[in-house]
């Protein structure tokens, strides 16, 4: 959808403005899977678990949205002499909390159970709560789309050569936000705590650290990140609002996750930002019919297989030792 | 060694097929039922020779061989897939490609069934050692990535390929399942449509109750279907005793000690992924045919889903797993449907059990219920309950039983084994 949008704009442009806005939203693009693969990462380093219900709950953390600030319009029924847009930001601001103790939910009673038991065990649980959560999300969405009420719409910012839009503005600050809150919190009592359970469980429990306090923070970071990215790709312009393909596209940010490496925060980011730029950039350029429609969004795979090829553990990832 | 099963005095008698008294009658037993089964001649299970669930049945007889392949490779060679659908779909088209009616917007050979249906195996098998190079380089769950990879990839081929799948709404026709020599000839044997069973068959009635001059298509269908699962289900079965098996099974346990003792490991990764791929090509080949006419969309990431939650609820690394897995997955959602329907009229009716059924059904838009039997109610329409079925399966399973129907079935034979004496 959004490659075609890409596509009719490009038709009335000089090719060097096409390239600036491409670039802006490929940016744009490139923010939401670097914070979608974020919240997979510190999963994935704090607790070994391959989360594949990651598209499934950011789709959940946007309609938490829609269902706070359009149906309920909590917090702001109490908070009227707010602006609208902090309305609905302190509204966002609840739906990532919620879906987080949704994280917290999903860790507590599936995953703590299976500590100890084989990686790839663990991974199908989270591949059939994506089953779980997706079906009965949609249930409660309805198959039409539904708006996130976001104040802004499609409200553009002219710079000179560049058209921005304040949403994408928003995308980009919000993900920049994340990752320095990230980086002032490995840095905290509760982060470096992480940080010893990432490198040795048994090791951080015998200085003292609540390896369960630190797996259930890790899953609520990686469910409110995982909202936080749902939210911000499903407002425009780059999509209308939640459909039940929501959580598909959150999928594309797999590619991202394992072009970075799956245990490497910089990789998550480094890898999100290739994978929205080359996303973009393929829906811009590459416009040959004999790649048929909607080629742009199977890149991201395309570009993953080729990066596997070359290095098997991504850029950043840390190369597997193994021992005899 | 009459009394003493467990007494093994060779390597040949313990990796026997059936290496028991007691797994030589059930098999036998279990034969007999599944040649009855389609002709209604059963108690109990007669139910199952009607027309509306033999077409379940064979749907799950075509899954059975997909199955079979992912279990030799997820479950033997310990290689995670979810790229089962992309392999089955390129199984299917090769098949319609070559078997299919041409038409103005699509490609079709009109070939008879003894291309069509092998060429679809081999084809998924080349594309299978096409993509094994990836495979065998990426470990444990980056593997996964790869194959969830095919399936969008292959989607959107399939989507943007016309000439070979059809519109992406409408889809295309499969050839049927009947055997011919060549092209334009005649149908020597049709599986599909009703008539006599076999040509050859005809003067010996071997059942006098039966009748064989009549048979409707589904039940020839079930019984070509059943000799192709019985085929393949051997053919894994001698797989795993073999070379190639404890192969593939080293790999899986431990990749290194397996490359000390000398199994070449990009070698067995690239085989299991061919013979996994002819599987699964086989099946989708057959599934189209089954079925009739699929469309595009077919060939998701819930197909690839459905397959990983066989072999984890039937259990994985056993032939016997991936069969019972099958049938329960493939079985579910039509008894779920029933029983759905049954609850929805103890609902509406004044039974004992009236209160407690409207507690789960909604039968009009403003009822309140987990699942709803009306097009717009507020609950869970019955597909989505059976995919939501699918999720707590496989989560349920996973974390209290690991080894699936199969262990379910170890741990109840294990009971009687010893009893009296069950601690």
């Amino acid at each position: 959808m959004p490659a075609v949008m890409a596509v009719v704009q490009a038709a009335s442009q000089s090719g060097i403005e096409q390239f600036v806005n491409a670039t802006i939203s490929g940016l744009a693009l490139g923010a939401i899977y670097a914070v979608l693969a974020l919240g997979f990462v510190i999963i994935f380093k704090a607790t070994q678990v391959v989360n594949f219900a990651h598209g499934a709950l950011a789709a959940l953390g946007a309609y938490f949205v829609v269902y706070f600030a359009t149906v309920l319009n909590f917090p702001g029924r109490f908070l009227d002499f707010l602006p609208i847009s902090a309305q609905w930001l302190l509204s966002a601001l609840v739906a990532v909390a919620a879906t987080a103790l949704v994280g917290i939910i999903i860790e507590r009673l599936t995953i703590r159970p299976m500590i100890g038991e084989p990686l790839f065990a663990v991974a199908m649980i989270t591949l059939g709560l994506d089953l779980i959560i997706r079906t009965v999300t949609n249930d409660f969405m309805g198959n039409q789309l539904r708006g996130l009420g976001d104040p802004w719409g499609i409200e553009t910012l002219e710079l000179g050569l560049v058209t921005i839009s304040k949403t994408q503005i928003l995308t980009i600050a919000v993900a920049v936000l994340a990752m320095l809150g990230l980086a002032w919190f490995f840095r905290t009592r509760m982060g470096i705590a992480m940080r010893a359970t990432a490198f040795d469980q048994e090791a951080a429990m015998a200085q003292g650290i609540s390896v369960g306090k630190v797996f259930a923070l890790a899953w609520a970071i990686g469910a409110g990140l995982a909202a936080i990215g749902g939210i911000v790709s499903s407002v425009a312009p780059r999509a209308p609002g939640v459909t039940p393909f929501t959580a598909l596209i959150a999928f594309r940010a797999f590619p991202a996750v394992v072009i970075g490496g799956l245990d490497s925060i910089a990789g998550a980011i480094v890898g999100g930002l290739i994978v929205g730029m080359a996303e973009v950039y393929a829906g811009t350029y590459l416009t040959f019919s004999w790649l048929g429609v909607g080629f742009s969004g199977i890149v991201p795979w395309l570009l993953m297989m080729a990066v596997l090829l070359v290095k098997p553990y991504g850029i950043f990832g840390t190369e597997e030792i193994r021992r005899v | 060694m009459r009394g003493r099963p467990n007494l093994y005095t060779s390597y040949r008698s313990e990796m026997a097929l059936l290496p028991t008294t007691t797994k030589r009658v059930s098999m036998a037993l279990l034969l007999i039922i599944a040649t009855l089964l389609p002709l209604s001649a059963l108690p109990l299970l007669g139910f199952l020779g009607d027309s509306s669930w033999l077409v379940i049945v064979n749907r799950a007889l075509v899954f059975a061989v997909g199955a079979l392949g992912l279990n030799l490779l997820t479950g033997v060679a310990g290689q995670v897939s979810l790229g089962h659908a992309f392999f089955m779909a390129v199984g299917a088209y090769t098949a319609v490609v070559l078997g299919g009616e041409p038409g103005n917007t699509v490609w079709g050979l009109e070939l008879p069934i003894w291309i069509w249906l092998p060429a679809a195996g081999v084809v998924a098998a080349l594309v299978g050692i096409l993509v094994a190079p990836t495979a065998v380089r990426v470990r444990g769950l980056y593997l996964a990535f790869v194959t969830l990879g095919l399936v969008f990839i292959g989607e959107h081929l399939w989507r943007n390929l016309g000439k070979v799948a059809g519109g992406p709404t409408t889809g295309r026709d499969w050839p049927a399942l009947e055997f011919s020599w060549w092209r334009g000839m005649e149908p020597v044997i049709s599986f599909s449509e009703d008539g006599p069973l076999w040509w050859f068959l005809r003067p010996v009635n071997l059942l006098p109750w039966v009748d064989i001059e009549e048979m409707s298509g589904e039940v020839k269908t079930y019984f070509f279907l059943l000799v192709g699962v019985i085929v393949f289900a051997l053919l894994a079965k001698n797989l795993m005793r073999t070379r190639v098996g404890r192969s593939w099974a080293a790999i899986r346990d431990r990749d290194i000690a397996a490359e000390v003792m000398g199994v070449n490991e990009a070698k067995g990764k690239t085989q299991a992924f061919a013979i996994s791929s002819f599987y699964a090509g086989v099946a989708g080949a057959l599934f189209g045919a089954v079925v009739g006419r699929l469309i595009p969309e077919t060939w998701n990431l819930l197909l690839s889903v459905e397959f990983i939650a066989i072999i984890l609820i039937g259990g994985a690394g056993t032939v016997t797993g991936a069969l019972l897995g099958t049938l329960f997955v493939v079985m579910l959602p039509r008894v779920v449907e029933e029983f759905t329907v049954w609850l929805a009229a103890q609902a509406e009716g004044d039974g004992i059990f009236s209160g407690v059924a409207d507690i789960f059904i909604a039968t009009s838009p403003d009822d309140f219920g987990l699942v709803s039997t009306g097009a717009a109610g507020p609950g869970l329409s019955i597909f989505q309950l059976n995919i939501v079925l699918f999720g707590v399966l496989i989560v349920v399973f996973l974390i209290v039983e690991p080894l699936g129907l199969y262990g379910i079935w170890i741990k109840i034979r294990n009971y009687w084994k010893g009893w009296p004496f069950t601690y």
